[in-house]
């Protein structure tokens, strides 16, 4: 057990916590420019989209919006969108599930099994980054075509039938988001169970723990943080994403963002407002749960 | 005998299963850049087909040939340098401030900084689209447009990596300075800032690749400029060019060098100390 590759430190070397020790007003000075570009360009804009959300839906673009509070476009938006709101988090949570089942055991694999090939394996993680998002989710569209090799592959398998297609499914969709979400799964696992010491669950194999029994109860709890990090930045982006759905999927698999971006794109600016402010809240709801659990600070 | 030797080999399995599957992962991770290697040489029938019909050079010799793709990976890298190069400066000044100084307010600048990145970006573009449309500016959508939110964006994530980078760093080094008659600029300038560099320098490499790749916010804010990621969009839907893969190589092979020569060099200095 003792050939983990990996010997920690002594615990407690680490730097004593730096104290925000300067006072005065520096501080502020060094905060003011980047600050006042995320109020401009952050929290104004995120009012403003509320507000548009409420404006009158008869306004155009060209003649300018009323505000009228206008709640309706909020009951109109989710009556005709809710089913694809469903599938968006749908298919955002399956995403999920899936860069969990894939990324635990690779950021495990790299922290404790990796050994000398640990940077090698991260930059490995990291590479998919190194091409453009659309050239690579196109490549997916080709790997998952009726004549590529994986559905050619998977049609020689005796249970598989002949009609049996991958592009334009809901699984094309969820395949592709989760490629494309997966290595924000993996860095933050990763960065967590780093810091798990590996004696700890040689400890737990001592005392008797089964292989499994020592994951559940030592390693996964260990590396919450991580987890609840990366189950965010996989789901967060994979429930506004449109990309995929849209070069991936069909009609029937269009996700919320494909509708906001079209009414956007087509100057339903009312609807599409109140369809991003509902995204928005949804989410911010179950960020809220979580962040409860580890806190901001954690987080990021 | 081979009960031995099969116990040997299932026993080498369930130690390296963990990693097998890991690497089993990593080949799935990279299927597509395979794929877009592969058909950067992609000599197909007709010039938009998507199967690999050949080999060619031809992608690579004429890789300006489809109309507006250089002009638009022109655009890309301009407004992926301008905005990295503003949105590192603000970012790593206020994590700065932020490992080192005391300020009030600071629980809200961390919510302010974590929830960009907390947002979809579908939701980040609709809210500044909804802002330029309502400040008149729907006319004048453009470069600048997509600058102002491309700073916007990357800022959240300069300010996590150089924080992380600075918290890490033992504030000891710097009382030492101090001690050794060190001004507070002298003590800026010659520790904390050369020891914040790499934390600043793959910041800036993060931001400069989350600027290049960003299709959703700029595709709301562009107006009639086209971008890398939104020609690679449009002409999904007409007819793919080989060339946008010729694109891709490159920046997979210009990003794949810069990382690895970092890690090199970092070898190469770490030795003597190892």
């Amino acid at each position: 057990m003792t050939a983990l590759g990996h010997v920690p430190g002594p615990v407690g070397a680490a730097p004593p916590a730096p104290e925000a020790s300067r006072r005065g007003l520096s501080g502020y000075l060094l905060m003011l420019p980047g600050t006042l570009w995320l109020a401009f360009f952050f929290i104004v804009p995120t009012v403003t989209l509320v507000a548009s959300s409420l404006y009158d839906p008869s306004g155009t673009f060209a003649e300018g919006y009323q505000m009228t509070w206008h709640w309706q476009n909020y009951t109109d938006a989710w009556s005709e969108y809710a089913s694809t709101f469903l599938r968006s988090f749908l298919y955002a949570g399956a995403t999920t599930v899936a860069c969990v089942l894939l990324g635990f055991p690779l950021a495990y694999a790299i922290a404790f099994k990796a050994g000398r090939w640990r940077s090698l394996m991260l930059v490995a993680v990291i590479a998919p980054f190194f091409t453009s998002f659309l050239v690579r989710t196109l490549s997916w569209k080709l790997l998952l075509s009726d004549n590529g090799f994986i559905v050619g592959l998977a049609q020689a398998l005796p249970f598989v039938g002949e009609d049996f297609r991958l592009l334009a499914t809901p699984a094309a969709v969820i395949t592709g988001l989760t490629y494309n979400f997966l290595p924000f799964m993996v860095l933050p696992l990763y960065a967590s169970l780093e810091k798990v010491d590996p004696r700890l669950i040689e400890a737990a194999g001592d005392l008797y723990a089964s292989p499994f029994t020592a994951l559940r109860k030592v390693t996964i709890p260990l590396a919450m943080p991580g987890l609840v990090a990366g189950t965010l930045l996989t789901f967060i982006p994979a429930a506004g994403d449109f990309i995929n759905a849209e070069l991936l999927g069909n009609p029937r698999t269009r996700m919320i963002g494909n509708d906001i971006n079209d009414l956007f794109k087509s100057s339903v600016i009312p609807t599409a407002a109140a369809l991003s402010v509902t995204l928005m809240a949804a989410i911010i709801v179950m960020v809220l749960f979580y962040v409860r659990k580890a806190g901001t600070e954690e987080l990021v | 005998m081979t009960a031995v030797a099969s116990r040997g080999v299932r026993g080498w399995l369930g130690n390296h299963a963990v990693l097998i599957f890991g690497l089993l992962v990593l080949l799935y991770m990279f299927t597509p850049i395979f794929v877009v290697v592969l058909m950067s040489f992609n000599d197909p029938v007709g010039r938009l087909g998507y199967d690999f019909a050949g080999f060619t050079l031809y992608n690579w010799k004429n890789i300006c040939e489809p109309y507006q793709l250089c002009e638009s990976v022109g655009n890309s890298i301009k407004i992926a340098l301008l905005a990295t190069g503003l949105a590192t400066v603000l970012g790593s000044l206020m994590a700065y401030a932020m490992v080192r100084h005391y300020f009030r307010g600071r629980g809200t600048a961390n919510l302010m900084i974590f929830l960009p990145m907390a947002s979809p970006e579908i939701v980040l573009g609709s809210s500044l689209l909804a802002l330029f449309v309502n400040a008149n500016l729907a006319g004048q959508l453009g470069f600048w447009t997509v600058f102002v939110s491309h700073v916007m964006f990357c800022l959240s994530f300069i300010v996590i990596t150089v924080k992380a980078r600075l918290s890490g760093l033992d504030p000891r080094l710097e009382q030492a300075a101090a001690d050794l008659y060190a001004n507070e600029w002298q003590t800026f300038g010659r520790v904390t800032l050369p020891l914040m560099m790499p934390g600043i320098v793959s910041a800036a490499l993060l931001s400069f690749s989350l600027s290049f790749d960003d299709f959703i916010i700029t595709n709301l804010n562009s107006g009639q400029m086209i971008t890398f990621p939104m020609f690679v969009w449009g002409s999904a839907q007409k007819g793919i060019p080989m060339q946008i893969n010729v694109v891709g190589t490159i920046m997979f092979l210009l990003a794949l060098g810069m990382v690895l020569g970092g890690l090199l060099l970092r070898r190469i200095r770490e030795r003597p100390t190892a």
